[in-house]
């Protein structure tokens, strides 16, 4: 009788749920039995169709055909729904790949417990498992189909879709098929004229916007915070409450009062410097000027926020610092050079990477703002004022270019990734803290 | 004493230049919305007549239907931070908590999904909707925030478990009770800021989305209101801006709202999130 562990485990491969029934679980065999037998009932189907329709993405056109005597138009393989439709089922297959192995090892576990005479759980106490030794998987198990569907296969496709020739007007669904082209794509975005041109001047400006937006947000918000924190300074509660209220109304809102703040026709800023004399300036239409209003919007909304963080993290730093220094003789200015510059850097410094990381993905600043303009014929569907996510986004919405926009989002995240390992490495959340269990 | 005197009022007086500057656009924006007439120029800053025209328009106009828009995305918000809360709350405390395998691969495989910028998926979600017939509907929308909650909130959430002490768990445990009842009865009570915090993130976030909800909600009648702002502000705004200005504040309004109210725990968890990322 040494062999129970291994036959069970035989009969859960064969079908699982009768290792578990060998084994006299009856409901949970049965269970397995009947999942299984639906998986088997279910693959049987769709598997096939699914590989085929990954790997070939459609092999038959839309055509035209006679009828009778008129030319009816006769659907063929919709590339982007076959490709949609084969990760979904792969997607479950794999679930269900998963599923097999848990109770194959499940059978062979219980089986190991009977060789050593021990009892076999009962339905109820497997069920129990699932509440107590089991509890964070189970628990995991509900967000996890959420984010498999929702997240995970939603960027897998995008990613793939940068490997196809997606893109109108000659390659999109129904009217025609998609194809895998490898590389070709990131290939064409660097290296053909029209394209590389727009590529690297967009990326230039994200870069540019990154380090702009970020650092005017960072000392933005420590110069606020040390102003109000000044000894001397009354009402700081009134101050803060008053200079965080751009952060209280929520951007959609404020982006979109801001672009007519600054309209270049009508907006009062221009009518205000009128009376000054000043000539009206494009704030939003001109290249050089619409870049740096988008730079002042998103301080203006960024800066409260820092400010609440740095006021926090001055209280941090212990009085008798200061008092040491004040002894010493050192100025204002030495005190903040020598103790609160490098402390707080040294607090918020993974802040300022996120932020960094995070504003090369601020789409809604731009788009709410210029909507990537002003437009310019030198770039190939974008502006002086785009970003690579807005760019993407006109790709996609506007113009139909999903390869492309698939591909710079790529690349958007390989730079995301590459500013985030430097930051997620130093979170205390990240590492392995050994505290717990 | 003097060059100090001197310091203090200087920055008085920034800090009073600062102030105008952050009240300026919000003012500017409720005065507008009862100016009469449409146009964004007006000679003096205050409307010499009053008026609430453009609000009630708003409510009553055909092609505007505020009143059913502000129901729709309540219900829209409110759902969403309801099952996103719970989800995040799950994720993060199975992750915080438990050693199991697999959970660093979970981790790293959140980071990852998080660097994606999330535009990238909108084709696809839209594919995915269409094919479970789910386009233009509300439940929708609940779905795809709150699924999307996790993979955005969880490590702050995550970081604040991480720093509650473990002795009050085990010693429950030890006492017999559940992981289900030590999570109701012990982590919930305790962590209550950054929940808070996350909730209003999710409703906040829901109620303002104008790119998902554009793209999913078709019927005029289904609209949210950040549908609707949009709208206003592409379609309507040389005509009618005064109508946009009044269709701002009524968005604005419950969000700033929030906010102010329930400041305390925003400022909590920008700093949980800050000291433990």
């Amino acid at each position: 009788m040494q062999r129970k562990s291994i036959l069970a485990a035989i009969l859960s491969l064969i079908a699982p749920g009768l290792g578990q029934l060998y084994n006299k679980q009856w409901i949970k065999g049965l269970i397995f039995l009947a999942i299984d037998a639906l998986g088997i009932w279910y693959f049987a189907g769709h598997l096939y169709r699914a590989v085929w329709g990954i790997v070939t993405l459609g092999e038959k056109k839309q055509q035209l055909v006679k009828v009778g005597k008129v030319y009816k138009n006769v659907p063929g393989d919709h590339s982007i729904q076959l490709l949609v439709e084969g990760l979904i089922i792969l997607i479950i297959f794999f679930i269900f790949v998963w599923l097999y192995v848990l109770v194959v090892r499940d059978a062979y576990k219980t089986g190991l417990i009977r060789e050593k005479g021990g009892k076999i759980a009962r339905f109820s106490q497997s069920v129990n498992a699932l509440f107590e030794k089991n509890f964070p998987i189970t628990m995991l198990t509900i967000p996890a189909i959420g984010i498999l569907f929702l997240t995970v296969l939603p960027i897998l496709f995008g990613v793939l879709i940068a490997f196809t020739n997606y893109s109108g007007p000659s390659h999109v669904p129904p009217k025609s098929l998609v194809d895998w082209v490898g590389f070709k794509t990131f290939v064409d975005l660097l290296t053909l004229k029209t394209w590389s041109h727009t590529f690297w001047n967009v990326l230039l400006w994200t870069i540019e916007w990154a380090v702009l937006s970020t650092v005017t947000c960072y000392f933005g918000g420590l110069l606020v915070a040390l102003l109000i924190q000044q000894k001397g300074i009354r009402f700081k509660k009134l101050w803060r409450t008053i200079l965080l209220l751009p952060f209280a109304i929520p951007f959609l809102c404020s982006a979109l009062i801001m672009n007519n703040l600054f309209n270049g026709e009508f907006g009062p800023i221009n009518q205000y410097l009128g009376y000054f004399g000043i000539p009206k300036i494009g704030w939003l239409s001109d290249p050089s000027w619409a870049k740096l209003t988008v730079v002042l919007v998103n301080a203006w909304y960024g800066i409260p926020v820092t400010m609440l963080l740095m006021l926090g993290v001055l209280t941090t730093i212990p009085r008798d610092l200061y008092e040491a220094a004040d002894v010493d003789g050192a100025t204002a200015f030495q005190k903040f050079r020598s103790i609160t510059l490098p402390r707080i850097l040294f607090i918020t410094s993974p802040v300022l990477i996120t932020n960094f990381a995070g504003n090369i993905n601020n789409f809604n600043a731009i788009y709410l703002l210029t909507g990537g303009g002003p437009m310019t014929g030198e770039y190939q569907f974008a502006g002086h004022t785009d970003l690579l996510v807005t760019w993407l986004f006109g790709l996609t919405y506007a113009n139909n270019k999903f390869n492309f926009a698939s591909a710079i989002g790529i690349i958007v995240f390989l730079m995301i990734a590459t500013v985030s390992i430097l930051s997620y490495r130093q979170t205390k959340s990240f590492k392995e803290e050994d505290l717990v269990q | 004493m003097r060059a100090s005197r001197i310091g203090l009022t200087l920055s008085y007086i920034l800090l009073i230049i600062l102030s105008v500057v952050s009240l300026y656009p919000a003012v500017w924006i409720i005065v507008s919305s009862f100016r009469p007439g449409g146009a964004i120029y007006s000679p003096t800053f205050l409307p010499e007549r009053w008026t609430t025209v453009h609000f009630t328009e708003l409510f009553t106009d055909k092609s505007f239907m505020f009143g059913r828009w502000y129901w729709n995305t309540l219900k829209i918000a409110v759902f969403s931070t309801i099952f996103g809360t719970l989800l995040v709350t799950l994720v993060a405390y199975s992750l915080s908590r438990f050693r199991f395998k697999g959970r660093q691969k979970v981790l790293s495989l959140l980071l990852v999904l998080n660097m994606f910028p999330n535009l990238m998926a909108l084709t696809s979600v839209f594919l995915l909707l269409n094919q479970f017939n789910l386009l233009d509907t509300h439940l929708a929308l609940i779905i795809i925030y709150s699924c999307g909650a996790p993979v955005l909130g969880m490590f702050v959430v995550k970081g604040y478990f991480d720093t509650l002490p473990l002795s009050l768990e085990e010693s429950a445990r030890i006492d017999g009770a559940s992981h289900m009842t030590v999570f109701m009865k012990i982590m919930l009570p305790l962590s209550k800021p950054i929940l808070v915090n996350s909730a209003i993130g999710l409703f906040v976030g829901s109620w303002i989305d104008f790119i998902l909800a554009r793209l999913v909600l078709r019927a005029r009648e289904n609209w949210t209101v950040a549908v609707g702002l949009w709208e206003l502000a592409t379609n309507f705004r040389t005509a009618n801006f005064t109508m946009f200005a009044a269709g701002c504040v009524l968005v604005a309004l419950p969000i700033t709202l929030v906010f102010v109210l329930l400041q305390r725990y925003i400022v909590e968890g920008l700093t949980a999130g800050a000291n433990k990322g």
